[in-house]
Parts: C-alpha cells; sequence; structure tokens
C-alpha cells in the first residue's frame, strides 16, 4: 500500500463503460449482438480533437493504464512508469484512453460476463475473437468518444499486434503507429509455449470444459502453471540469473520438493498474484489471439503487400534480449515499411530485462519514446 | 544552411532534389534533415548510437537502429536513387563489401573519409613514427573506432577492383579551403576525401 499517491502519478482514477447495441461480426463467424467496453481516459481532449492517444493492451494487460483506485489501492495501473503528467506519455499534452480488450476479465464483456441468452455466464461459449475484432470494437469506441483520428495509437506484444492491425484496417484513423516489442505472427515456438499454457489449463479437473464458474471451482493449478510459464518467456535468462542466480531460501538443500530455489518462491508469487485477478478462459481466449494474429497471410499477400494499406507514421521499438519478440521480428516489420517508403524510425534499445522490458522505464527507451511523443505533441493544436 | 561540416555542403550539392536518399551512418540526422528540409529529399538514416537515435527522432527524421556490418540485406536492389556513407567507411569492419552493398540498394554512392595521406599524418607517421593524431584523426590508435583508414589512392585502386566508376571528386580541408595545391595534390593536401560514384556497368 503506498503511503500516500506518488508525485509524478496522475492520482485517482476511474474506470467508464460504453454499452454497445450494434451487433459486431467476428472474424470466427459468429455475432455479439451487444458488448461493453470498460476504459479508462487520463488528460483533456482538446478542441481540435487532435491530441487524443489509444493505448492497446497486451495478453494480461488491462484498460487501467496509470494511477490508482483509491488512496490505499497497492498498486498503479501497468503502464504507470511510461503514462502520467509529465511522463513520455504525458496526460498534460494527450487524452490518453485505455480499452480493456472483449473478452477480457476486467470489465469488457468476456467469458465471465453473463450471457443474455442463457443468464448463466458465457464461459467457454463465449465467442474467439481476434485482434481484427478488437480493433473494429476499439474504432467503435472511438466513434463514441468523438475522436476522428487518433494522434497515434501505441501497444506492446499483444498491444503492438494491435497498433499493426488499426493500420492496416483504419489507416487514416491514426497518424502515428507505435509498435513495441511485437511480431508481425507468432513463430511455431510461440504458438508452443501457448498451447503448453492452455493445455496445462484445460487438463485441470477443476476446469469442467470451461464451465467451472457453475462448479463453483476454478482451474487455478493449470492458471498458475500457464502463467510461470508466460512469466519465464518474459524474462531473459540474463535478468533471471542476477535476480535469483541459484539462491536457496534456506542455508541448504532439502532434498523434497518443497520451494528451495529462491526461483522457485518468485514463479509460485507470480503464479498466486495472478490467479486471484484473471480468468482462465479469457486466459485462452488471449492466447489464440495472439496465435491467429497474422494479417499478411490472412491477406494472402506477403506482410509488405498488406501493409502497403498504412499511411501513419511509425515508431517501431525493440529490446535486445527479448526472446519471445526478439528484434529480428521487429526487423521483419520496419522491412516490409520501407519497402512501402512509409516514414519508420527503429530503435533497439540494450536490456537484460527480456519481453518485459517493454513495462520499464528504461533510460534509453524513455529517451527515444519521449523525442517521439515530443515530435507527435507538436503537431497537435494548442 | 548552416552545416557543420565541409562534407556536407559538397553532399548536399552532390543529391538531386526530390531523391530518394538512404544515409549510412547517419549520426545526428544533420545531412538528412537538411537535405529533407530544405531539398525535398525523403528516406532514411542507419545509425547505432543510442545518442544519435535519440537525436534524429527529436529532428524528426526517419532513422533506423542497425549496426552497418551486418549488411543491408533489409533492402530491396534500387530502393534508393543515393547511398550515403559519410566519415564512416574507415570505421566499418569490411569496407569493401560495404561499397558492394550501397551500390546494390542505390544507383549511385557517396563516400567520405578521413585521408590518411595527408601530409600532416604523412609527417606524424614518417618523421615522428607514431600514428597520427590531428585534426582529422583525432583519436589515439587505441581508442579510435577507425580500423579501416586509407588514402585517396587506396580508395581509387579498391573501386578499380570491385568495377565501380567514380563520377566526381573532391578533396578539401576542414575549413573548405581551397588552392593550387589541393588540386594539384589532393592526395597530399586533402583532409577529407569525398566520392560519387556508381557500377561500371551500369
Amino acid at each position: 500500500m503506498p503511503e500516500k499517491i506518488p508525485a509524478g502519478s496522475i492520482g485517482l482514477v476511474k474506470s467508464s463503460t460504453f454499452h454497445f447495441d450494434q451487433p459486431l461480426l467476428l472474424a470466427c463467424g459468429e455475432t455479439l449482438n451487444a458488448y461493453e467496453l470498460v476504459y479508462e481516459t487520463y488528460g483533456e481532449l482538446n478542441s481540435a480533437r487532435d491530441n487524443a492517444i489509444l493505448v492497446c493492451h497486451a495478453l494480461s494487460g488491462t484498460h487501467h493504464l496509470a494511477g490508482y483506485y483509491s488512496e490505499d489501492d497497492p498498486k498503479p495501473g501497468w503502464w504507470e512508469n511510461l503514462v502520467g503528467p509529465g511522463k513520455v506519455i504525458d496526460t498534460n499534452r494527450f487524452f490518453v484512453v485505455g480499452v480493456n480488450n472483449l473478452g477480457g476479465c476486467h470489465g469488457s464483456t468476456g467469458p465471465t460476463t453473463s450471457n443474455p441468452d442463457t443468464g448463466k455466464p458465457y464461459g467457454p461459449d463465449f465467442p474467439m475473437v481476434t485482434v481484427a475484432d478488437w480493433v473494429e470494437s476499439q474504432n467503435r469506441l472511438t466513434q463514441k468518444l468523438g475522436i476522428e483520428q487518433w494522434a497515434a495509437v501505441i501497444g506492446g506484444s499483444l498491444g503492438g499486434m494491435q497498433v499493426l492491425q488499426w493500420s492496416i484496417d483504419y489507416p487514416d484513423r491514426l497518424r502515428h503507429a507505435i509498435v513495441i516489442a511485437a511480431a508481425p505472427k507468432l513463430t511455431a515456438q510461440n504458438i508452443a509455449f501457448n498451447e503448453v499454457a492452455r493445455q496445462a489449463i484445460r487438463t485441470d479437473p477443476d476446469f469442467h470444459d470451461g464451465h467451472y464458474y457453475e462448479h463453483g471451482t476454478i482451474p487455478e493449478k493449470g492458471l498458475r502453471i500457464a502463467r510461470m510459464l508466460g512469466h519465464l518467456t518474459y524474462m531473459s535468462d540474463e535478468v533471471m540469473a542476477e535476480k535469483f542466480g541459484r539462491d536457496l531460501r534456506q542455508d541448504a538443500i532439502n532434498f523434497d520438493y518443497g520451494i528451495e530455489f529462491q526461483v522457485e518462491s518468485y514463479l509460485r508469487h507470480q503464479a498466486d498474484r495472478f490467479v486471484g485477478t484473471f480468468d482462465a478462459n479469457t486466459y485462452l481466449l488471449m492466447t489464440k489471439a495472439l496465435d491467429y494474429f497474422d494479417p499478411a497471410t490472412e491477406a494472402g499477400s506477403g506482410l509488405s503487400a498488406i501493409l502497403a494499406r498504412a499511411c501513419a507514421d511509425f515508431f517501431v521499438i525493440s529490446f535486445t534480449s527479448d526472446w519471445r519478440f526478439s528484434p529480428q521480428r521487429s526487423h521483419e516489420i520496419v522491412k516490409a515499411l520501407h519497402d512501402n517508403d512509409l516514414n519508420v524510425s527503429y530503435a533497439e534499445i540494450e536490456s537484460h530485462h527480456g519481453h518485459d522490458a517493454f513495462l520499464l522505464a528504461l533510460p534509453q527507451y524513455l529517451s527515444v519514446l519521449g523525442a517521439y511523443m515530443d515530435r507527435i505533441a507538436s503537431e497537435c493544436t494548442k | 544552411m548552416s552545416l557543420s561540416r565541409s562534407d556536407f555542403r559538397i553532399i548536399c550539392d552532390w543529391i538531386t532534389p526530390d531523391s530518394r536518399v538512404l544515409d549510412l551512418g547517419c549520426g545526428n540526422g544533420e545531412l538528412l534533415s537538411e537535405l529533407s528540409n530544405n531539398r525535398g529529399v525523403s528516406g532514411y538514416g542507419i545509425e547505432i548510437d543510442d545518442k544519435n537515435i535519440s537525436q534524429c527522432i527529436k529532428a524528426g527524421i526517419n532513422v533506423i537502429q542497425r549496426d552497418l556490418d551486418l549488411g543491408l540485406s533489409d533492402f530491396d536492389e534500387e530502393s534508393f536513387d543515393f547511398v550515403i556513407l559519410s566519415m564512416t567507411l574507415q570505421a566499418s569492419n569490411y569496407p569493401h563489401r560495404l561499397l558492394g552493398e550501397m551500390l546494390r540498394v542505390g544507383t549511385e554512392g557517396i563516400v567520405t573519409f578521413p585521408n590518411f595521406g595527408n601530409i600532416t599524418s604523412r609527417i606524424q607517421l614518417g618523421f615522428g613514427g607514431r600514428m597520427p593524431v590531428n585534426r582529422t584523426l583525432p583519436l589515439e590508435w587505441y581508442n579510435t573506432p577507425n580500423v579501416h583508414l586509407c588514402t585517396l589512392k587506396d580508395f581509387e585502386e579498391l573501386c578499380e577492383k570491385l568495377d565501380i566508376e567514380i563520377l566526381e571528386r573532391r578533396a578539401v580541408t576542414h575549413d573548405n579551403k581551397t588552392g593550387p595545391g589541393l588540386n594539384l595534390f589532393p592526395n597530399l593536401f586533402g583532409e577529407i576525401a569525398l566520392y560519387r560514384f556508381r557500377n561500371k556497368n551500369a
């Protein structure tokens, strides 16, 4: 619990919800007749409505980018490091919007929401959603907010994939696309990690084919394993060596299966924190959305051909020790962009923090992103 | 125009307005800014240094963080009208390969480098018996990034070997002084060498 809310934070924030009645046809063929999106906004939309920034979240992210919900809220939003007054994504200059994606478990319509047809939670019957479906729903929110064009759409990891999709599906609705620690599609290895996570959840006896709400259970064991595995892939070997090494919790090994090494304790702690806040069906959906993302193949063309539709200016950022979405994956994006003569800058940030680096306040990261955001701000109406 | 380096002024004159340019080792983006702001040039800079990347982004130019020694394989053939390599050739690990890459992705190449054949360097090495340290080569042998220093003659010999046709050559001093000595003996009095070139069979 923070003693008091730290200076530099946006402070106390609250979420809002929009209800949508216009049916949404999803890529999987199913239709959501009505749905809700929960979102948060920070800063003021200027009179020209040209200073709006959309931040798309990653697998376990939410609409809660920054700030605290109450004086004794123990944790700020997930991108507190970057979003706030005077910060890199400066809420004094920009109107920043975070939205919880469809299928999520933090307020937007998803598996935990009551299905109007049955009166029971959707559970496993919630339709598969894709990155393109999210962008479509976010575009509807954009219209509700009275924003014609985003000054920038920004996202890391799965969020970066949404930024790419925005630039392809609604090219004239964003001036800048900031794609951080992302990839144009998953590799076999990426999909394999997701599948192991899904199997862990789906084979948990408490999963009940996804109907666990009715059984009053949570597939906790499976979700824990999924999170531990996922978390491992967000860190580098180097940062784990530095954080934990082979340190033991006690002085000597016990020759048993309890928590002996510090790294085991850390993983279990991460799992504990996750199971209380995240829904297993949502986790399954999010990993599928990741697996399916491949706008180039979907369009039957290469990445360069599909990005020919884009007209935003791009800023692509990767981190040297990110092995989940390595710099090489960002190179593919950058190449497709300069193949189309689009304005693109690319920074490869030296960091040993692995994939998670995009969440951190690393000096060079802040420096380049700050410089780019200054440029965006200079183009907005004062 | 207030460009900080004398080679930049000549490069600007060599570049056709509204052309597409790739600037290898673009530093803080000064040259590309000038070219795009005042000559309608578009394109990208490639740079490796973190501070320079930040400055390029501040200046609003397209910069891609990349090690030039890894080659330009992400760029397709004939993507640019000009590929510039200013004061960087001597610091690259494979200058001959880089020249080949420049003319693969671009129609013309422009290279500038410190002339190791300059009289000051010759005297420092020939009579002093030590590696030259002067205003063109300000660092000591042990901390200089320059690993492939050459003279005008060396460079022209390499071009011949690589079937590169030299279209224009200039030798200048840092303060852009000219004189009969410089014209007659560019390899002796030139501090900075500038070349514009293309493939012979182009």
